[in-house]
């Protein structure tokens, strides 16, 4: 099967979507980019060249550069969307929802539910999120769980290639709004991608790695981080399962229930802030569910409730990293509950 | 032209240290030595500079991301830029903020943004601080053509103007928002939209430091005498690309090399006070050379801070926490 990169296999879901289905149209700031500029058309292809090469093959009408006018956009896919479109809106940062939240937490999102079931809203807003690039506070953030918590949206977090492809393709073709999270640090990240289409259905977990002793949780970029921990620790006889969620909402419950209560010893991996975050979500999920299957306190490893720093210093100390996933998983093997 | 002597030297300190700070950021992040999003000023220092001289203390200015020209404008200090900019402790923001959140309020100087169209509500809010308090403050937003079609910035001018505060729009128009055009993005025109606001407007050439001065006096005059806000419409270009890393593909070919030769800002003054008689050669030199001694130093320091440790990660994050 041939190798692609995350933004190769974004791409190339787009492409093939456009492709089938004439509704299906981009827009976002610099998405094509050179617009009414002398020099080169297509000059960008979004900041980090993720949808270069598709305005040439499917023209300024379905690749539309906007203003920075994130509230007008955002919003007009929105009511694309529910008039008979399917736009794929590029929000370029996550941390820049602020700016629009409106369109998608009010309108987008409730429409179906407050009219009877009589709306749909099939749109897609891809969006970049994640630290480690020394990009601060404002341009680092995760915040998958802000739009986790609205009910009416759906939430995919693909943590390599072939999900990339799978799960846009699924968003895409989904009648009801969903946010798509991209991380930047992944987009060179390699994996076999099949050429033709496929879709991934949403609310079903992967498990990437099976062991008998603790279970990891994992989504988006700490995915990558917990796989290597558990070929670490396979290496000294401690077996490790992973779980990649795929998508907070919905999420697949009876995945995460079977292999936490499998293990009995689990640990949450989120790259966010702790507080009201996917990881607390979970980890409560499994209190509820799951307790009498437990050996040990369900352990959490996130962000610290703080913005993220600039500085490289502090910014490798702020996230999670394999060496503090490897701490929490030896620490619920240690625990032993007194009688 | 009513400036000083000193007024003439220090505008063309103010525009040669901005220069040669953003020349020293561009070479060093090409060396791999500064992390992050860096958006470099250089070829629009007229506009800083013209503006933020007819400011005093307790006067305030908010920024974008291409932050650093405003704040050397407004009075930050150069060293603890350039170690905030190389992420250190001794930084304006201890390493915490960055290049595209460097700021000193102290000096009245509200931060650069990565929210573009994030600054001109904040004016408003340092704008209302100095009507309410009875300062005799005016405050600046400093906008560029991209962040003019953000709604907050919109918003802002309706704001200013129904509770006629002292706030000034500077719509800094470098041609470009990342590699789209100003001339397709913004619909109308700047001063017709501030017209439409019932806001005077003013366009003016950012590449002519005198011209800029003159309407800043203008506008900032104004609304220092509690005659509300006023929007200025700033032409120019940017040197470098959007961002450090930005191949520029979309620019006109040998558009950044024209205008360096023909309407260079620090250019134009050196000529301008030259012809005029009013400041002459070695003067200029003198401080070429002093600003370049400057960011030597400020670099080398920067390079030798220490950077922020564990202990600093989780402080300021509140002022209490209980
Ligand atoms: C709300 C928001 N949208 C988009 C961006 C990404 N972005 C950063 S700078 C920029 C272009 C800004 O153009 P302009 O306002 O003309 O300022 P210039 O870069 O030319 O100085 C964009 C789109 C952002 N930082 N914030
Ligand atoms: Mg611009």
């Amino acid at each position: 099967m041939p190798k692609k990169t995350y933004r190769q296999a974004i791409n190339e879901a787009l492409r093939q979507e456009m492709e089938r289905d004439p509704r299906v149209i981009l827009m976002g700031e610099d998405v094509a980019g050179g617009m009414g500029s002398p020099g080169e058309d297509d000059a960008w292809g979004g900041p980090l060249g993720v949808t270069k090469g598709l305005m040439p093959r499917f023209g300024r009408e379905r690749v539309l550069d906007t203003p920075i006018t994130e509230s007008a956009f955002i919003g007009a896919a929105v009511g694309a969307a529910v008039t008979g479109l399917r736009p794929v809106a590029e929000l370029m940062f996550v941390d820049f929802f602020g700016v629009c939240f409106d369109q998608i937490f009010n309108q987008a999102a409730k429409f179906r539910y407050m009219f009877g079931g009589k709306a749909k809203t099939p749109l897609v807003i891809r969006t970049m999120y994640g630290a480690g690039f020394r990009a601060a506070s404002q341009h680092s953030q995760c915040l998958y769980s802000i739009f986790t918590h609205i009910p009416g949206l759906k939430v995919a977090l693909p943590s390599n290639a072939y999900d990339a492809k799978g799960l846009l393709i699924q968003a895409i073709r989904d009648d009801d709004p969903v946010i798509f999270f991209e991380h930047k640090a992944m987009y060179d990240e390699e994996a076999e991608v099949p050429d033709e289409p496929y879709t991934i259905p949403f609310g079903e977990a992967a498990v990437t790695r099976e062991g008998d002793d603790v279970t990891i949780i994992a989504m988006g970029r700490m995915v990558n981080f917990a796989n290597q921990v558990a070929d670490k620790l396979a290496k000294e006889k401690i077996g490790v399962t992973v779980v990649d969620i795929r998508t907070t909402s919905p999420l697949d419950t009876e995945t995460i229930l079977d292999t936490a209560a499998e293990t009995g010893r689990v640990v949450v991996v989120d790259e966010s802030h702790p507080r009201c975050s996917v990881a607390s979500d979970i980890a409560a999920l499994i209190a509820q569910e799951a307790f009498e299957h437990l050996k040990a306190p369900v352990k959490m490893v996130t962000a610290p409730h703080a913005p993220v720093p600039f500085s490289p210093a502090l910014e490798d100390l702020y996230i999670p990293s394999p060496q503090k996933i490897e701490a929490a998983v030896r620490e619920v093997l240690a625990f032993s509950a007194r009688a | 032209m009513q400036l000083s002597r000193d007024e003439l030297l220090h505008a063309y300190r103010l525009m040669r240290t901005i220069r040669a700070f953003e020349d020293r950021v561009h070479e060093e992040f090409q060396a791999g030595n500064i992390p992050g999003f860096v958006h470099l000023y250089a070829g629009e220092e007229a506009s800083a500079v013209g503006f933020c001289m007819h400011l005093k203390e307790g006067d305030y200015i908010a920024s974008t991301h291409r932050g650093h020209g405003h704040c050397i404008a407004k009075g930050c200090d150069v060293r603890a830029m350039m170690a905030e900019i190389f992420g250190k402790k001794d930084g304006l923001c201890g390493g915490k903020g960055g290049s595209m959140h460097i700021a000193d309020l102290e000096k009245g100087m509200m931060g650069a943004n990565g929210i573009v169209g994030g600054g001109p509500p904040l004016v408003c809010g340092a704008a209302l601080t100095a009507k309410t308090l009875k300062t005799g403050g005016v405050a600046i937003a400093f906008v560029g053509d991209g962040g003019s079609n953000q709604g907050t910035t919109l918003e802002s001018y309706n704001l200013a103007k129904v509770w006629n505060l002292p706030a000034i729009f500077v719509i800094e128009d470098n041609g470009y928002a990342e590699s789209t055009a100003s001339s397709w993005a913004v619909a109308g025109s700047q001063v017709g939209r501030a017209a439409g606001f019932g806001i005077p407007g003013y366009e003016v050439d950012g590449h002519d430091f005198f011209a800029v001065w003159d309407v800043a006096r203008e506008v900032i005059e104004r609304a220092r005498m509690g005659g509300g806000p006023s929007l200025v419409h700033v032409r120019f270009s940017r040197y470098y690309g959007h961002f450090e890393g930005d191949a520029m593909t979309y620019r006109g070919k040998d558009e950044v090399p024209r205008l360096m030769a023909e309407r260079d800002c620090l250019k134009l003054f050196r000529n301008r006070v030259l012809e005029a008689a009013l400041l002459d050669a070695a003067e200029l030199d003198r401080i070429d050379r002093e600003v370049a001694e400057l960011i030597d130093r400020a670099t080398a320091e920067a390079k030798a801070a220490p950077m922020p440790s564990e202990a600093d990660l989780l402080t300021d994050v509140y002022v209490s926490y209980h």
